[in-house]
């Protein structure tokens, strides 16, 4: 039952992880470079545009429920598994959603990238 | 790549290892947390480390935010994992712990990831009908071999020149 209660809570972690992912970099990419935003106009302005775009509080609002999700994982199984399982699967979450989703072009450089990146941090468990 | 740019990326990579080390921390001090005791939650805050650790977290959500804003989220995410690595170092020389070959194996793989990624361009190139650039242009470069850069090149070279001379 544990168990269960665990991996509930990783899906979860990874499923908003990825929601809050892809929604707050189509924000910032909508809002634009803020090094450059904030030489030509100002910090109120790089401000006011990150604040006013709807995308940055969706995706605030999915990384919060993962983080939630993090904290009641983390009290109800080991630190060990959660972290590592929620961290790897949401890299090969991301390169999809990011794929399908952003219309990043995710050649086979980024794939090999992500697939060793999540084997490593599996292993890192270990 | 600016070398402002790294900066940001490693900030990313320190603020979100050193976060999730200090949350991990005061977590496990504060205990578990019961579906039927929300608020326990909240009262988690009073608790120096963890609220140390949202404090890093919201650090690295900034500089997070600002590399997205340049980057894209496939380039960003593998180049800033060296924080686990940085972790398992910590670890290692910092507190003295065991790390397992199989740990070394999983740094190895991490360091080859974001080598991977660092290799590439860290922005895809949308396609700008007004601007004339081929999408992906860094990528596309990137394939190229080196003969077939130099020998794309000699021909444009040529008629520069031989524009000149007329």
């Amino acid at each position: 039952m544990k168990s269960a209660y665990t991996w509930g809570g990783i899906v979860a972690i990874v499923f908003a992880s990825v929601v809050g992912d892809v929604l707050l970099a189509r924000a910032m990419k909508q809002v634009g470079d803020v090094h450059a935003l904030w030489r030509r106009a100002g910090l109120w302005t790089v401000v006011s545009r990150i604040l006013g775009n709807p995308n940055f509080f969706l995706g605030l609002t999915a990384m919060a429920v993962a983080f939630f999700s993090l904290l009641f994982s983390l009290s109800w199984g080991d630190v060990s598994l959660v972290a590592p399982a929620a961290a790897s699967l949401t890299f090969i979450g991301n390169a999809f959603a990011a794929k399908v989703f952003l219309h990043e072009k995710v050649d086979r450089r980024r794939w090999i990238a992500a697939t060793l990146v999540a084997a490593g941090v599996a292993l890192l468990a270990g | 790549m600016t070398f402002r740019k790294y900066l940001v990326l490693a900030g990313v990579t320190v603020f979100a290892a050193a976060g999730d080390s200090m949350l991990s921390h005061g977590m496990k001090q504060t205990g578990n947390i019961s579906l039927h005791h929300l608020p326990s939650v909240i009262l988690a805050v009073r608790n120096p480390w963890v609220a140390v650790g949202i404090l890093l977290l919201l650090a690295f959500f900034a500089s997070y935010m600002n590399s997205l804003s340049w980057a894209d989220l496939t380039y960003v995410l593998p180049a800033t994992s060296l924080g686990y690595v940085l972790l398992a170092l910590v670890a290692k020389f910092a507190l003295h712990e065991n790390v397992s070959p199989m740990r070394w194996l999983g740094i190895a793989l991490i360091s080859g990831g974001v080598g991977f990624v660092a290799g590439g361009p860290a922005l895809t190139e949308h396609e700008h009908p007004h601007e004339g650039k081929s999408p992906s242009f860094d990528s596309a470069q990137d394939k190229l071999p080196e003969k077939d850069v130099a020998r794309s090149g000699a021909p444009a070279a040529e008629v520069v020149s031989g524009g000149v001379q007329q």
